[in-house]
């Protein structure tokens, strides 16, 4: 007899991470023609810009002896050089010169993936290659529009990715995670609505009529000096997946006509979240708030970042603590709650990604 | 990429073979532990001849998706070693042993254009290419050469699929072709990815040089296998351990060498590393230079040869014709690291 093994519940508490995808593997400012290391999806890459400016990723492991190339110099108009015994590579990971032979060995090649820079990220796509479509870059328009503006930085997460889609789907931990800046108990209590398609998920909430917590009080002051009273409130989430995810925050006065779509009473914001996964338990979070008032205000935008950074500050503590939980409990299951919704559907699509590339048996 | 080619043992059954060809037949496998094969990639198989095992590698021409179905094809070679002997005897439900898809020929998703160069069998290793650039609607042309329309495997399919982009050429209706004048219409940005007859590939490379065209964009497998001269037996002598050894027809310097007691180094035995080298002293007859590790200029000198791949021929003059194994077998008298 073999032992079967059920589970009480359907989620999964960790998940592996779609191939099949862009990711972004660093801001734009980060690649250089100094090679970076960085891990991606588990596959450690050596990222480097040509003479023209045009981001590279290769596999960081020669093909000779595997030393790390990212260690190496980028050398001539797109070349990169072994910092061990010397050979060469181009941008497409082919060897271009070997050290003490007249001829290159046909098979000499490292791999060279797939690169896309757009709004102000490099992605890279470490799938089948024959289907690294650009238009499949997630929308983060907000990053590089002329009516947006704002900044944002990297956290290196000590967490499986999936935990950072859950926390950013369900809003309701602001009320006990950031009491001190965006929390307030209407969070909990006002109701949302979930709806998804086949590639997206939108979690939408409105709190109207109530009293602006200290972030947004000092935002709306910043547009509107002075300012005193009752707001709508909104948060609006839109996940793409399989791990980005843009959230419509902002307060108007209440009573303007927010909710029906005028917003020219209030401030808005988008946090732009794309999360990489590094390994099964870490991720790298590249975050940044984008407003669309006081654009030309670079106090506002250090502001911001900062303000926005004490905030995830106090995620990344509990995210740390989380996978730690996880690893030590390995017998305890996740149960979920009505909140989950959002994330639940997250989960939902990426694993109808990973079932599409054979990597996860199909639910039963 | 080390990483892509850890050899995975496995069996396999054989689900239909079929001829396609003179001499060729398309063997069609399922892998007990399946895995995606791409473009360019081969598997090692393990042939049974005289009784012993021996490994022998063919390019992977399909592959489903999920890679429970492989295709490989298989060109019954006059000079064959035995191998193709062996495989053209499989039929459906027989059992193989073979590895997971291996990968030293990668196709590279991007370039502005592509041609693809097959030399007779030499399509099995382009085939799977070419389906994955049409999907991808890449810009590409795909130059099928071979003797006669009878020898030339999946000619009907291939013009199905490719249409205009299939350019086939057939030396007994339209002579040898003309190589020059192919690479000469290429440019920078075009990549060049061939599989075929060593005087095609050799034609091609010089081509590629004299035009002044970039190394990296041309790429080529080879799995050792053909060369200048058909294969004949010859000796090999090392004076200072007393060996002399006779390389059968369908053997390796390396293998006879090998079978002579000899320690010898190598890693790749396709005569891409250099490693199994030997230093020739004295030679009755031409090296058939088979490697791709020597430039042409240090194959002219003939001091050293790759040994699991090149071998020695009778012809004085180097000319083909010249070849004439009556005369008795060509020695190379060698010494060894
Ligand atoms: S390890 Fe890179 S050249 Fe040897
Ligand atoms: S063993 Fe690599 S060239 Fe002979
Ligand atoms: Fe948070």
């Amino acid at each position: 007899m073999t032992a079967v093994q059920t589970r009480s519940t359907t989620t999964n508490k960790t998940l592996g991470h779609p191939l099949n995808a862009w990711y972004v593997a660093g801001w734009d400012h980060e690649v250089t023609r100094k090679p970076l290391a960085r891990k991606i999806a588990n596959r450690p890459l050596a990222l480097y810009r040509t003479e023209d400016g045009k981001a590279v990723a290769l596999a960081d492991a020669c093909w000779h002896r595997l030393a790390p190339l990212s260690m190496g110099k980028v050398v001539g108009r797109d070349e990169i050089q072994c910092p061990y015994h010397g050979i060469r590579y181009n941008s497409a990971g082919r060897c271009t010169s070997m050290p003490a032979q007249e001829t290159i060995n046909p098979s000499a090649v490292v791999p060279s993936f797939p690169v896309v820079e757009r709004h102000r990220f490099v992605w890279v796509w470490l799938g089948d290659p024959a289907k690294a479509d650009p238009d499949l870059v997630p929308d983060m328009h907000q990053m590089d529009h002329p009516e947006w503006a704002g900044d944002g930085e990297t956290i290196y997460a000590p967490c499986n990715y999936q935990l950072v889609l859950d926390n950013l789907m369900d809003l309701t931990h602001e009320e006990f995670v950031h009491s001190s800046s965006i929390g307030q108990d209407e969070l909990s209590e006002s109701d949302f609505v979930v709806s998804h398609d086949g590639n997206t998920v939108t979690v939408t909430r409105w709190m109207l009529n109530i009293d602006a917590p200290p972030f947004w009080l000092k935002n709306m002051r910043d547009k509107f000096p002075g300012f005193e009273g009752k707001v709508d409130r909104w948060q609006i989430i839109h996940f793409e997946a399989p791990s980005t995810i843009r959230i419509d925050v902002g307060v108007a006065k209440a009573g303007t006509g927010a909710p029906e779509g005028d917003r020219s009473q209030g401030v808005n914001g988008y946090v732009m979240n794309t999360i990489s996964p590094e390994t099964d338990k870490t991720c790298h979070y590249f975050w940044a708030f984008m407003r669309n008032y006081c654009l030309d205000s670079q106090l506002i935008t250090t502001q911001l970042r900062n303000g926005v950074h004490g905030v995830f500050g106090e995620d990344e503590a509990m995210l740390k603590a989380q996978q730690e939980a996880i690893d030590a409990n390995p017998d305890y299951e996740f149960y979920s709650l009505n909140i989950d919704a959002g994330g639940m559907w997250v989960r939902r699509l990426i694993e109808r990604m990973l079932v599409a590339e054979g990597r996860l048996a199909a639910a039963l | 990429m080390a990483a892509t080619n850890t050899e995975v043992w496995q069996s396999a059954s054989v689900l239909a073979v079929a001829d396609v060809a003179a001499d060729i037949v398309r063997i069609e496998l399922a892998p007990s532990m399946p895995k995606k094969a791409d473009p360019g990639s081969h598997i090692d198989l393990m042939v049974t001849i005289d009784g012993e095992q021996q490994k022998r590698s063919y390019s992977v021409v399909e592959s489903s998706e999920d890679g429970t179905r492989l295709v490989i094809s298989v060109f019954k070679a006059p000079a064959s070693r035995g191998g193709s002997v062996f495989m053209h005897t499989l039929k459906a439900g027989d059992s193989l042993r073979i590895t997971q898809p291996l990968q030293n020929f990668p196709l590279r998703v991007g370039a502005e254009r592509y041609v693809l160069l097959a030399g007779g069998i030499g399509i099995t290793a382009i085939m799977n290419m070419a389906s994955v650039l049409r999907n991808v609607k890449a810009d590409y042309t795909l130059v099928y050469a071979g003797r006669n329309r009878t020898a030339m495997a999946y000619l009907d399919q291939l013009r199905e699929l490719h249409g205009e982009r299939l350019v086939v050429h057939v030396d007994e209706e339209d002579g040898i072709l003309d190589v020059a004048g192919l690479v000469a219409g290429l440019d920078l940005a075009t990549e060049l990815y061939m599989c075929g007859p060593i005087r095609l590939m050799d034609a091609v490379r010089r081509a590629w040089t004299e035009r002044e065209l970039e190394a990296p964009n041309l790429r080529y497998e080879t799995f050792g296998n053909s060369g200048w001269y058909d294969p004949e037996e010859f000796l090999v002598r090392i004076p200072r351990l007393g060996v002399e050894a006779k390389v059968g027809q369908g053997r390796s310097m390396l293998e006879a060498l090998e079978d002579a007691g000899v320690d010898m180094m190598f890693d790749c035995r396709k005569g891409e590393c250099g490693l199994c080298e030997v230093r020739i002293l004295d030679l009755a007859g031409t090296i058939d230079h088979r490697d791709v590790f020597y430039s042409e200029r240090q194959q002219r000198s003939a001091a050293k040869m790759c040994c699991c791949v090149s071998r020695a021929v009778t012809t004085e003059t180097g000319a083909r014709a010249d070849a004439d194994p009556s005369r008795g077998p060509a020695v190379v008298t060698i010494d060894v690291s």
